[in-house]
C-alpha cells in the first residue's frame, strides 16, 4: 500500500510539532502578543490605569480590565473589519438582509489577497529554484504598465480583450524578469543586485510613462494613466451594485495556484527547478542545463509578478498612477515575505496571502475605529515572518520536541550561498 | 600512560551511540579500535577527548578518575588527537603551527621561535619523524603534514595519542612510514589508540584489537587472527573479502581518451596529457593518491569541466566538451566521488533521487508532465532489487545511511541503459557490508560484458576490481600495470616513479 505509506509520511510531518503549519500558527500568536504589547505601551489610557494602581490605589483589576478592553477592541475591529462581524452575520441570517455589508470585510480581504497570491507564487517558484527574485515589484509595475497600455489603447470584445490584457501583463513581467535572468546566466551577475537596481529603472519608467503622451490621461497634468477600457476590466463577481469589490481576478489567482501546484509537483521542468534549488551541483551532474533554468525561472517568476500587477489594476483602480505599487502597496515586496511564510508551497502561499491581506484590511478598520495606526498591522505581519524564519526561537519558547524525521529546512538559500 | 574507560555510555535521544564500552590501554601499547563507520568509534573518541560528555561511565588516567569539560583539559592531561582532517594553517611553517596557541614567550609578545624550533628538532629526531621545522606546511606532502600533527601533540607532552583513521590519505609507502613511527612512539612508552576500519593495518601494527559494533564492544582479537575473522567480527556475519570475477575476456574498445588536458578551479593544469582506453568486459581501475588530477579527469569525462585539448570518445562518438545531458544520453553512467554534492538531492525523496537524471525518459514523464505512478513503481522495484534499506520510498534521501545512499546512486545508474560506467571512489565512507555489495554490482556489470572505469585512492579496491590498473600522479599516467603487480610497485608509481623503475 504505497499510497497509504506516502500519506502517513505526509501526515506525520504535517502534524508533528515542528511542522510549518504549527510553527506558522504559533508565530501568528506571538505576533499578536507583540502587537498587544505595543498597544499597551503606546496607549495613554492603559498606561494611566496601571499608574493609578500606585497613584490613587485603584484596583489592579481595573488596570487589567482597561488593558483587555483596549487591546480587545483593537483586535476585534481587526477581525470584524477583515473577516466577519458576528452580529452582522446573525442579522443577515435571521432577516435575510444586509448580506452585502456582512460580506464586505471578506470581499476586501480577498481583493487584496488576489494579486498577492499571484505575485507570491512567482517568488515562491524562484525560491524553490534557489533564486532570490527581489525584483517582483518592478516586474509587477512593468506588467501593470504593459497591461494598461493594451487595455487603454484598444477596444474589442471582452472575451478577447481581457485575455489580451492579462497576457500583456504577463509579457511585461517576463521582459522585466528576462534581464536579471539573462545577466545571471551569461555573465554571473548577482540577481539580487540586478533586480534591486532594475526596480528603480522601472519606477522611473512608470513616472515617465504616466507623465508623457505614452500613458498619461488626456487633459490631465497629474501622473495618472489613461483608464482601462471597460471591456478589459476584471468585473466584480457580484456586480458593481453589490459594492463587493471581489473580482474575477480571483479566478486568475485560482488558475495560477493550480498551475504552480502542477508545475512544482508534476511537471518535468518543475522537477528540474526544484533539483536546481535543492542542490545545484547535483543538478548539473544530472544533466540539467543551469543556464536555461536561470532564464526560465526568471521568465516564470517575472511573468507571474507582471500578471499580479495587471490583475491589481484591472480589478480595483482601472488605471495606474505614479504611486502604483509604491510603499505599502508594494505587493512585489510583500510577496517575498508571503512566500517565506508559505514555505514556497502553493497552498501555503494561499493561506499566507489571505493572512497578510486580512491583517492589512483589518488594520485599516482598526485604524478607523480605534485610532491605532495601520502600521501596527505591518508590525504584526513582519513579526510573524520573523518568528517563522527563526523556528529555533519559536521551538525554544514553546519547548517543542523535534519530530524524528523532520529537519529544519531553510526556506531559501538567499544570496546564492 | 595507562588509560581506562569504564562502562562509557553515550546516548543521543533514543539512540545509544556507545553502550557500556570498557577499554584499557596500557603504557607503550598500540591499541586498535576496529569498527565500521557508524559503529561509535568517533563518539567514543570525542568522549575521551572532552568534546562530548558521557551519560554513564568514567575515564581513568593512571588510576585516577578524570572528567574533561573540554578538549583543552584533555590536552593538559596528556591526551593528543590527530584528526582525520588536519588542523593546520597551510601558509605557516611547521614551527608556527606547532606552537600555535601555546607559544613559548621570551618576554611579553615575543615568541621564542628558537626554543620552539630546537624543541621540534629534538622531538622529530627522537621519534624519526624527519620534519624540517622551517618548512611551510602547504609545501609538505600529506604524509609529512600528518607528522606535523603528531609533533604538535608530542610537543604538548601527550602521553596518549589518538589517531583517527590516519591512513585514509596516505600512499602505501607513507602508511609503512607511519607504522614505523607508531612503533617507535610505543617503544618510548607512549600509548596509542589507533582507530581504523582497515584490516591490513590493524594486523601490521596492533598489540591489542578491540572490535566495536553498533556501539558495543563485541570482542577482542589478536593481530594473528586472519582478516576474514576480523571482518566477520566487525560486521557480525561472514564476509566475502574477495570479489568473484569471471575470466577476463576483453572485447572491442568502448571508451577512449587521448592526450587530455584539463585545468582545475585555480586555472592550473590538473590533467596533463592523459590517454586511456577501456574495452568491453573490462574494469580499468585508476589508482593514485587523491589530488593528482583524478577528480578533474572524472569531471571532464562527465561533461562538468571544460577540456583544454585532447578527445574523449564513447562508442566511437566524440563527447569532448559536450554537456552533462548529452554525455548521460550517450550512455555514461556516473557514480560521483562526492555523493552528497553531485549524486543526490538529500532533501528529496528516495523515489525522486532514483530518477534524478532521467526525469524526462519514458515512462517517467509524458508531454512535460511527470508520471508519478511510474516513478513510484520504478522506486519500489529498485529498492527491492538493490536492497536499499529505507522505511519508505517517500522518505528524504538524507534519512538513509551512507551505504544505502550509495546504493540509491548505484541503482539509478545501473538501471539505465548504459554504454560505459564510471565510478569515482565508489565505496568511500561505506561499511564493509556495503562495500561488498557495491563491488559485486560493479563486477556483475562487467561480467555482463560492459566496460567500466573505477577511480579510487584505496589500493585494496583497485586491486580487487581492476582488470588493468592505471596509476595517476601529478596529472599524468605514471604507469598501467597488471593487477598481479605488487603493492609496493604500485605504491612507487603513486609517488611518480615511472613504471620501468618500479618494475626493476
Amino acid at each position: 500500500m504505497p499510497d497509504t505509506t506516502s500519506r502517513m509520511v505526509t501526515l506525520r510531518r504535517r502534524f508533528s510539532s515542528t511542522s510549518p503549519i504549527v510553527i506558522a500558527f504559533i508565530a501568528l500568536i506571538l505576533g499578536l502578543v507583540l502587537g498587544a504589547l505595543i498597544i499597551i505601551f503606546t496607549t495613554p489610557v492603559i498606561l494611566n490605569a496601571w499608574r493609578d494602581i500606585f497613584h490613587s490605589w485603584s484596583s489592579p483589576w481595573h488596570a487589567v480590565k482597561v488593558t483587555a478592553d483596549n487591546v480587545g477592541a483593537a483586535y476585534r475591529s481587526m477581525f470584524t473589519g477583515s473577516i466577519i462581524d458576528p452580529p452582522g452575520l446573525w442579522h443577515s441570517i435571521t432577516t435575510g438582509k444586509g448580506w452585502n455589508a456582512t460580506m464586505t470585510p471578506i470581499s476586501e480581504t480577498l481583493t487584496y489577497a488576489t494579486p498577492l497570491i499571484i505575485a507570491s507564487m512567482g517568488v515562491g517558484i524562484a525560491f524553490q529554484t534557489g533564486i532570490f527574485n527581489i525584483g517582483a515589484n518592478g516586474q509587477a509595475v512593468l506588467g501593470g504598465m504593459a497591461g494598461v497600455a493594451i487595455a487603454s489603447m484598444l477596444h474589442m470584445p471582452t472575451i478577447i480583450h481581457i485575455p489580451l490584457t492579462l497576457l500583456a501583463g504577463l509579457a511585461g513581467g517576463m521582459v522585466a524578469g528576462a534581464v536579471p535572468g539573462l545577466l545571471k546566466a551569461y555573465t554571473g551577475a548577482h540577481e539580487v543586485i540586478v533586480t534591486i537596481m532594475l526596480n528603480y529603472v522601472i519606477y522611473a519608467f512608470l513616472l515617465f510613462a504616466v507623465t508623457s503622451t505614452f500613458l498619461q490621461q488626456p487633459g490631465q497634468q497629474n501622473d495618472i494613466s489613461r483608464m482601462m477600457d471597460p471591456s478589459s476590466q476584471l468585473a466584480p463577481i457580484f456586480g458593481v451594485a453589490s459594492g463587493l469589490r471581489v473580482s474575477y481576478g480571483i479566478v486568475v489567482a485560482a488558475a495560477v495556484v493550480v498551475f504552480a501546484w502542477w508545475f512544482l509537483d508534476r511537471s518535468s521542468l518543475g522537477f528540474d527547478f526544484r533539483v536546481t534549488g535543492a542542490n545545484p551541483t547535483a543538478a548539473r551532474a544530472s544533466g540539467i542545463n543551469s543556464r536555461a533554468i536561470m532564464v526560465l525561472v526568471f521568465l516564470i517568476s517575472g511573468g507571474l509578478a507582471g500578471l499580479a500587477g495587471i490583475v491589481q489594476a484591472a480589478s480595483t483602480t482601472h488605471f495606474i498612477d505614479g504611486g502604483f505599487l509604491i510603499g505599502n502597496a508594494g505587493i512585489g515586496f510583500t510577496a517575498i515575505t508571503v512566500a517565506l511564510l508559505g514555505r514556497n508551497r502553493p497552498m501555503g502561499i494561499v493561506w499566507a496571502s489571505l493572512l497578510f491581506a486580512a491583517l492589512g484590511v483589518g488594520g485599516r478598520s482598526m485604524q478607523a475605529s480605534t485610532g491605532i495606526p495601520l502600521d501596527l498591522a505591518t508590525i504584526i505581519q513582519s513579526a510573524v515572518v520573523l518568528f517563522v524564519a527563526t523556528p529555533v526561537l519559536v521551538k525554544e519558547i514553546f519547548r517543542l520536541r523535534t519530530s524524528p524525521t523532520t529537519t529544519v529546512q531553510l526556506a531559501t538559500k538567499g544570496w546564492n550561498s | 600512560m595507562r588509560l581506562e574507560l569504564r562502562g562509557i555510555t553515550k546516548r543521543f535521544g533514543s539512540f545509544t551511540a556507545n553502550d557500556q564500552i570498557s577499554i584499557t590501554v596500557e603504557p607503550g601499547q598500540i591499541h586498535c579500535l576496529l569498527g565500521e563507520n557508524g559503529a561509535g568509534k568517533s563518539t567514543l573518541m570525542n568522549v575521551l577527548f572532552g568534546l562530548l560528555h558521557p551519560d554513564e561511565g568514567e575515564i581513568l588516567i593512571n588510576g585516577d578518575a578524570v572528567k574533561f569539560e573540554n578538549s583543552g583539559e584533555a590536552v593538559r592531561r596528556g591526551i593528543g588527537m590527530v584528526h582525520q582532517h588536519f588542523m593546520l594553517v597551510p601558509v605557516f611553517t611547521v614551527t608556527e603551527n606547532v606552537v600555535l596557541g601555546f607559544e613559548p614567550t621570551k618576554s611579553i609578545n615575543r615568541v621564542d621561535y628558537k626554543k620552539a624550533t630546537d624543541d621540534i628538532r629534538r622531538v622529530s629526531k627522537e621519534f624519526n619523524l624527519d620534519v624540517d621545522p622551517d618548512a611551510v606546511v602547504e609545501n609538505l606532502p600529506v604524509g609529512l603534514q600528518q607528522r606535523v600533527e603528531i609533533l604538535k601533540s608530542l610537543s604538548h607532552d601527550a602521553e596518549l595519542l589518538i589517531l583517527d583513521e590516519p591512513t585514509a590519505v596516505l600512499t602505501p609507502q607513507e602508511i609503512d612510514a607511519l607504522m614505523n613511527i607508531m612503533r617507535s612512539l610505543a617503544e618510548a612508552g607512549k600509548s596509542i589508540l589507533f582507530i581504523t576500519h582497515k584490516l591490513k593495518e590493524v594486523k601490521a601494527v596492533a598489540d591489542v584489537i578491540t572490535i566495536i559494533r553498533q556501539g558495543r564492544v563485541v570482542g577482542t582479537a589478536q593481530p594473528t587472527d586472519t582478516e576474514g575473522e576480523l571482518a566477520s567480527l566487525m560486521v557480525g556475519r561472514d564476509v566475502n573479502l574477495t570479489v568473484e570475477k569471471s575470466t577476463f575476456t576483453p572485447g572491442e574498445e568502448v571508451f577512449e581518451i587521448r592526450d587530455l588536458v584539463v585545468r582545475d578551479d585555480r586555472g592550473l593544469i590538473a590533467v596533463n596529457g592523459v590517454s586511456l582506453d577501456v574495452r568491453a568486459g573490462e574494469i580499468l581501475a585508476l589508482a593514485g593518491v587523491q589530488g593528482n588530477g583524478q577528480t578533474e579527469l572524472v569531471e571532464a569525462i562527465a561533461g562538468m569541466r571544460h577540456v583544454e585539448s585532447g578527445t574523449i570518445t564513447l562508442r566511437g562518438r566524440d563527447i569532448t566538451n559536450e554537456s552533462p545531458r548529452q554525455v548521460l544520453d550517450a550512455g555514461l553512467g556516473h557514480i560521483p566521488e562526492d555523493r552528497h554534492r553531485d549524486g543526490l538531492v538529500l532533501s528529496m525523496s528516495v523515489a525522486d533521487n532514483l530518477v534524478l537524471n532521467t526525469p524526462r525518459r519514458t515512462p517517467f514523464a509524458r508531454h512535460g508532465s511527470r508520471n508519478l505512478t511510474a516513478v513510484r513503481q520504478n522506486a519500489e522495484q529498485l529498492v527491492k532489487e538493490f536492497d536499499i534499506r529505507t522505511t519508505s520510498i517517500f522518505e528524504d534521501a538524507s534519512s538513509l545511511s551512507g551505504g544505502n545512499q550509495q546504493k540509491v546512486i548505484v541503482a539509478r545508474e545501473l538501471s539505465r541503459p548504459l554504454e560505459f560506467l564510471m565510478a569515482s571512489q565508489p565505496t568511500r565512507g561505506l561499511d564493509v557490508g556495503s562495500i561488498e555489495y557495491v563491488h559485486k554490482q560493479i563486477v556483475d556489470h562487467r561480467n555482463k560484458g560492459n566496460a567500466a572505469l573505477i577511480v579510487s585512492s584505496e589500493l585494496d579496491e583497485v586491486l580487487a576490481l581492476g582488470d588493468r590498473i592505471a596509476v595517476m600522479y601529478a596529472g599524468k599516467i605514471s604507469g598501467i600495470v597488471d593487477p598481479s603487480t605488487s603493492r609496493e610497485a604500485i605504491g612507487l608509481l603513486m609517488t611518480g616513479t615511472t613504471s620501468e623503475v618500479a618494475r626493476a
